[in-house]
Formats: structure tokens, sequence, C-alpha cells
């Protein structure tokens, strides 16, 4: 038997079922709370903290917080907004990020968040680290350049027996997302194909798959990412 | 009120900025009746002849004549506008960045495929007379003090010239969704 509670996010009132966690909550009631290592289908992991809010007062992550009776959310103030836009910059100058030059620019969801947060330049230094592209999977390149270790791909890759694909390795710092080169090479082309979908950045790439889609037609060209839950709710922003 | 002086220049950038300005199209008529062009490559000024009022700086900053430009702007500007992924985050020279300068400068002139052969006697480049390369491609933020910031390869027209009649005007500056782009 599911039980129905009620909350509110920025004071409007919000009902679902009780130990849905609050990204997928307030997407039902037409509300967006921005994600990113977040997918749908996978279970949470609440590493990359774009989709905090406060609970309550409390600083906590959406997508691993389930609702509870008479929730206080808050998630469109300032405080909020500027934490998300200050985690989305420090993204970006933390990694090699070159929008012009990458296959998923207007599919990216990093990018996407920092269009609608409207970031003209990071507030921070940039690192320019020295990563690599490994590119001796047959079917994928992994530009560890722009991987931003969601594990979104680890998480949600299996081949056919349930074995997982990519796996972190090295440590700190220097920890990358790596293919199994065993597994790798049996990649079928829906699997490869998936995981470039999973991959919310440009880290994952099935070759000769880039500029696929021509400029002005790409997802997040028109639109910004998350409008399409927020179409459902006319009240909200 | 005279009319405000504008400045630009191309750094470390392809020139894709200012071709963007230009893409402005018809409204460049009402721009020549809104600002006066100083140093510019538009109009082939070479030097600053007045104190200008805004800047606008395309490229990052890749060799010490970047940088020296790039001051010398800071210093004849109130308002200095970085356009362009290439200003704002080093754009595709900063690809480099990960690569040792040594390592660059080898495979520019020695090793590449196009140069392997007709450069037999093994010359890097060093004459007094050209700009040292710095050790990495820097945004330009990262050199002298940036008042706004204009993202876009290149930034589209409509979001220079909104940014411009803004600024000129006083006006609010609207940033309709379509404008922000890195790409």
């Amino acid at each position: 038997m599911n039980q129905i509670v009620r909350f509110t996010i920025d004071g409007s009132e919000c009902m679902a079922e009780k130990g849905q966690y609050l990204v997928d909550a307030a997407k039902e009631n037409g509300i967006y709370i921005p994600t990113l290592c977040n997918y749908t289908g996978i279970k949470p992991k609440g590493s990359c903290r774009v989709c905090t809010v406060k609970v309550n007062g409390r600083l906590m992550t959406a997508c691993t917080t389930p609702v509870s009776e008479n929730m206080d959310v808050q998630n469109h103030i300032p405080e909020i907004d500027e934490l998300r836009k200050k985690i989305i910059e420090l993204f970006f100058v933390e990694g090699n990020h070159f929008c012009p030059a990458c296959e998923k620019g207007g599919n990216c969801e990093l990018q996407a968040l920092a269009y609608r947060y409207k970031i003209m330049a990071p507030r921070y230094p940039f690192a320019f680290p020295q990563r690599e592209i490994d590119a001796t999977n047959p079917k994928l390149i992994k530009d560890q350049n722009r991987c931003i270790l969601c594990k979104r791909c680890i998480r949600g890759i299996q081949d056919e027996k349930g074995r997982t694909i990519f796996a972190y390795r090295k440590r700190s710092s220097r920890v990358e997302i790596g293919i199994d080169h065993k597994l790798g090479k049996e990649l079928s082309d829906e699997t490869a194909m998936k995981a470039m979908d999973i991959c919310p950045v440009g880290a994952l790439l099935v070759r000769e798959k880039g500029f696929d889609i021509p400029i002005g037609e790409r997802k997040y060209d028109k639109a910004p990412i998350g409008s399409d839950i927020e179409e459902h709710n006319v009240s909200s922003k | 009120m005279s009319k405000p002086i504008v400045a630009t220049t191309s750094l470390a950038g392809c020139f894709g900025c200012h071709m963007s300005v230009l893409d402005i199209d018809e409204r460049i008529l009402d721009l020549i009746h809104l600002v006066e062009f100083d140093k510019s490559p538009i109009n082939d000024i070479k030097h600053f002849t007045r104190k200008c009022d805004i800047g606008l700086i395309e490229g990052g900053c890749c060799n010490s004549e970047n940088v020296h430009v790039l001051k010398d702007f800071r210093e004849n500007c109130k308002i200095l506008i970085s356009v362009g992924e290439c200003a704002i985050m080093g754009g595709l020279p900063a690809m480099r960045n990960g690569i040792p300068i040594r390592e660059c400068l080898e495979e520019a002139y020695l090793n590449g495929p196009s140069v392997k052969e007709s450069n037999q006697i093994k010359i890097i480049p060093n004459d007094p007379e050209l700009p040292i390369m710095l050790d990495k491609v820097y945004p330009c933020h990262e050199v002298v003090k940036i008042d706004y910031h204009l993202p876009g390869c290149p930034p589209r027209a409509d979001l220079i010239w909104d940014a411009l009649v803004a600024l000129i005007t006083g006006d609010e500056l609207k940033l309709p969704y379509e404008v922000i782009k890195y790409d």
C-alpha cells in the first residue's frame, strides 16, 4: 500500500508517495531540481551535489532524500542557486571542457546546466589538468579531460551477464574511469550507444557518432534543461 | 554628449568573434551612430589615439605580445569585455596546455609531417623580434581584470549587440536562453 505524503517546495503544495526520492517527487509535481550524477533508473549516489536543496533548513541532496510528511523544501532560492552555480563552475575549471571542440556540445548536461544558470565565465582559475584520451576500445572513446566522475557509466552499464564494463582506477585527484579491455571489446553497438547517452558530458563517445545532429536541433539548443518538467506546472519559474 | 569609443583586438583568436560583430547585419549602421571606433582591426587603427570607453577582447594570451596588447587595452579602456570562449577560457589554443611547450615547438618545427623534410637544419624560430610563447594559454581574466564576459564560439551576434547597446544606453541586458552558448 502506498502512502501519500504532503510537502512543500518553495511554498507550493506537493504530493507524492512516501519514500520517493525528492528529485522524482518534485518532477511529478512539475518542479525541476537540477541533477548531474543522477540518472532515471539507476540507484542515486548523491555525489555531484548539484541537486542540493534545503530541507527544513538543512542542506540535503534531493536525489538521495526520500520525501516525508510536512517536509519544507527550498529549491529555487538565491542561496541554493548560487551554490549550484559554484558547483557547475568548479566542474568547468577542474577538467578540460573545450565546448567548441566537443562532440557532445548541445547535448551535454553540464553545459546545459551552465546555460540554465546563465554562467558567463567561471569565477575560479582554470586548472588545465593533464589528462589522456583512451582510444584503445574499438567502439568507444574515453576522454578523461571531460569526465566528471559521476559514475553513471559504472552504475548504469552492464553486459548481458550483468558484469560492469566501466570501473574507477587510480586514486585521489588522479582517479579516472577505465573501460574493461576484454568486456569492452565485446560491447554491442546498442550498449555502446547507451553508454554515450548515459554520460552527462562528452567523456564517452561512440566512434563516428559525433556531430550527428546539426547545431540548432540539439537537445538543449532551444529550451533549457528541465523545461520539459516545468511545462506541466505553470506556476513555477 | 560625445559618442562612446570602442576598441577591439584579436589576441590568440581566429577572428571569428570579429566576424560575429559584423554579423549584426544592418544594425552596423546603427552601431556607427552609437559608437566611434579607435584601435581595431576593423578600421586598421594600429595604436590607441585616445582613451576608450569599451574594449572588446577576442582570444586568450598565448604569447608575450598578447599580454602586452591586453595590458595596453586595460590601461586605455574603461571597460574590458572578454568576447568568446578563447578570451574566457583559452579556447582551442589552450588545448596545448597539457603538452609541454618544448614538445609543441618540436612538433611544429622539427617533427611534424609537413616540416620534417623541409626544416633540415632543425631550426626553431627564436628571433628577438618574435614574441615569446607562454608556458600555456591563459584566459584574459587571469592576466588583467576583465569586467564582462560574453561566451560563445563565436558569441551570437545578438548577444554582442544587446550587450553593447545595454552598456551604452544603461538599459538592463536581457539574456534570452538562445544567446548564451559555449559553441
